[in-house]
């Protein structure tokens, strides 16, 4: 948000919002997932667009809700709420067109770009961008970059011991890297590597920051 | 035990046995290199997908009608038509023809369509002798094991186990684990049964209306030495492997090698449309063609779940499938695995059965990315578990819809819905996460096993939103 408004962008947070809906939805259970897609649907009104700063809510909204609504009487609105939904590095790069200066010290990142920016919304290529325009940040490509991390929301807790397995995997092609620090345009994503490497450290093996797109940029081209 | 107990053991005991995920992940990783160097211009993969899917999608809509012109065809031709909408029925029409042939040892092609009905052990209850001719098959047969994928059935083994398996089968030959000696010891072995067998099963990959013709993609000439050397040849396949024109094939063989083991066309590519005719020297004087429903019909009555019947069993899901590559195809203990397998197998034997296969999925969209005609596999995972925990969630003809909902599992939906649905309740709630975030458990169940928990931040984001002085409306 601090990046949007430095950036002359008027942000409205509206108050009342809470979940897309989504952990309900990819359960089974619609019936739960609607009343809740519904009232945050109801945060916005007007015509102004809508920036999701996570892959995955963004295309639960975009995508997902027209399914979830099929046959309600909200149908028509919540696809005119889709056609306003950006992911926040889409929004940066295809509709700011934001001009980055770099002022951090040099540093090696690798970027885990979650399966909703890959496959669903297809932003993947401007979290790239983005960081392509910061001198002093060299990307770092790892192993099966395009291969889920075994989030996958209420998968992680049904199917435990796969997800585990997978996210195993995913640390140790990011750990491979060598690079610091692991950025991703995903929260959910960046909670289960975040805490699959803080985990890690307890029996010993090196760990790897994990930060979002928007706090990196933030902090590498605006704090003074 | 119940049907999600037992896949949670089946699951914890693939992820347990290292070799065999180590052998499944190199092989996934060879097949996905393969298909994608076929496959390096995206708006050509893009075209041929499309017109793979309307081909399917079209044959799908106009089954029916080409399922009667393909009888009368094949009748035509001289290949004797069979229909049975059971597995029993199919296995039963089967024996009964080797049995009126005289039929005692018959060698099979590879066909999924076989595994799904049991045939081997149904004919060896009967006294038939049964052997696989096609490696992977031959292998797993001796193994005494199901295939764990649907195109390289013993693709969980290295050659390494497989030498010793070789060796303890038939001690006469000399112990080897070179690829190639292995291949020529089974080639060995299994081309003297040809001669003797009486009778060949194989599978089909896409039966021609138009010309009665039967397609059979392989890559040994074991289909076609199966097809062609014993007397009485029975092919089995699905109701759904009916297109309409020979011109279809191009386009479907096409994106199935490719996609399959990157090959731009296998070795060998047999169409099949008559048994021997008075002036030629070799055939099988007897071809049968056993259709079977097992299920089919029930799921090409709906207009979304349809999608499932495109496919053209060319495994790249299963390749692609992270889930897949960790636990491999018995894990899941059907006999289609991966995600085609989990979108499948709980609409052919019920929910009920064997719906909690929809739970091993991350919704990572891979296999989607990279069917070849289509087919949205995690739209329809999802939509069946909506069915499992749901018995009115639609009208669709599904099996065992509702029989997966649990009470707990409602109880704790309906409170999070509640809270997430109010933004009153929402925000004590996260006010109460946030203040009390101290108190936040450092052990959560499994989640903590592999990650530790998430700590809620100091203030939530409402509160953040306030105090920078963003418009709060």
């Amino acid at each position: 948000m601090q990046l949007l408004r430095h950036e002359g962008v008027r942000v409205i947070f509206p108050k009342n919002q809470g979940c897309c809906g989504q952990p309900a939805f990819n359960s089974g259970y619609r019936e739960q997932a609607l009343p809740v897609a519904r009232a945050l649907s109801k945060c916005f009104p007007k015509e102004l667009p809508i920036i999701v700063p996570s892959a995955s809510c963004a295309g639960m909204i975009k995508h997902h809700w027209q399914e979830l609504f099929a046959g309600q009487e909200d149908e028509q609105y919540v696809l005119d709420i889709a056609s306003r939904t950006y992911e926040l590095t889409e929004y940066l790069v295809n509709e700011l067109r934001i001009k980055l200066t770099d002022l951090g010290e040099p540093i090696e990142i690798a970027v885990h770009s979650s399966c909703s920016a890959q496959r669903e919304m297809k932003v993947d290529q401007h979290i790239k961008s983005l960081i392509s325009q910061l001198d002093n940040v060299n990307i770092i490509e790892h192993q099966r970059k395009t291969e889920c991390c075994g989030f996958g929301g209420t998968f992680m807790v049904k199917q435990a011991d796969i997800s585990g397995a997978m996210v195993k995997d995913k640390t140790d092609c990011l750990r491979e890297t060598g690079a610091t620090t692991v950025i991703s345009q995903d929260c959910g994503c960046l909670m289960n590597i975040g805490g699959a490497f803080e985990k890690q450290m307890a029996s010993g093996e090196k760990s790897m920051n994990t930060q979002h797109i928007a706090e990196f940029l933030w902090q590498r081209c605006y704090k003074e | 035990m119940n049907q999600t107990e037992a896949f949670y053991q089946r699951i914890e005991k693939a992820l347990q046995n290292d070799q065999v995920r180590q052998n499944i992940r190199s092989a996934m990783n060879g097949l996905m290199q393969k298909r994608a160097e076929q496959f390096n211009d995206p708006e050509e993969l893009s075209e041929l997908r499309e017109k793979a899917r309307s081909i399917r999608h079209y044959s799908l809509a106009k089954q029916a009608e080409l399922l009667e012109k393909l009888e009368q065809k094949l009748i035509e031709n001289g290949i004797q038509v069979h229909w049975a909408e059971t597995a029993q029925q199919a296995n039963n029409i089967i024996s009964t023809i080797l049995k009126d042939a005289g039929a005692k040892t018959i060698v099979k092609g590879k066909s999924m369509v076989s595994e799904e009905i049991g045939l081997n052990d149904y004919l060896e209850q009967q006294q038939i002798e049964v052997l696989e001719s096609d490696l992977g098959e031959f292998i797993i047969q001796l193994a005494k094991e199901p295939p764990s994928h649907i195109v390289a059935p013993a693709i969980h083994k290295n050659r390494q186990q497989i030498a010793k398996l070789f060796h303890h089968f038939f001690p006469e030959l000399s112990y080897s684990e070179d690829v190639n000696e292995l291949t020529l010891m089974a080639r060995k072995i299994l081309r003297e049964k040809f001669e003797k067998a009486d009778a060949g099963v194989s599978g089909v990959n896409f039966a021609v209306a138009e010309t009665g013709t039967l397609c059979l993609v392989e890559n040994e000439g074991n289909g076609r030495l199966s097809t062609t050397s014993p007397d009485l040849h029975i092919a089995i396949t699905g109701i759904e492997k009916v297109v309409e024109k020979l011109s279809d094939i191009p386009g479907l063989l096409n994106m199935l090698t490719k996609s399959a083991t990157g090959q731009t066309i296998t070795t060998y590519f047999n169409m099949i449309s008559r048994p021997r005719q008075p002036d030629e020297k070799d055939g099988p004087r007897a071809v049968h063609l056993v259709l079977l429903d097992n299920g089919r019909s029930r799921i090409r009555f709906d207009n979304d779940l349809l999608e499932t019947l495109r496919c053209i069993r060319c495994g790249s899901c299963m390749n692609h499938c992270p889930v897949y590559v960790h636990v491999g195809g018995h894990a899941y203990g059907t006999t289609y695995p991966g995600p085609i397998g989990t979108v499948l197998e709980p609409q052919l034997a019920g929910i009920n059965n064997i719906g909690a296969l929809t739970s091993a999925c991350s919704l990572c969209g891979a296999c989607a990315e990279v069917c070849p005609v289509k087919i949205p596999l995690p739209k329809l995972i999802n939509q069946l578990r909506a069915e499992a925990v749901n018995e009115h969630f639609s009208d669709k003809p599904v099996l065992g819809k509702g029989s997966l909902r649990k009470t707990p599992e409602v109880i704790a939906w309906s409170i999070w819905q509640k809270i997430y649905s109010n933004p009153f309740l929402y925000k004590t709630f996260s006010w109460f996460a946030t203040s009390l975030n101290f108190l936040t458990p450092s052990k959560l169940g499994k989640w903590s096993k592999y990650r530790t928990v998430p700590k809620p931040a100091k203030k939530s984001l409402n509160q953040l939103a306030q105090e920078n002085g963003f418009d709060y409306e």
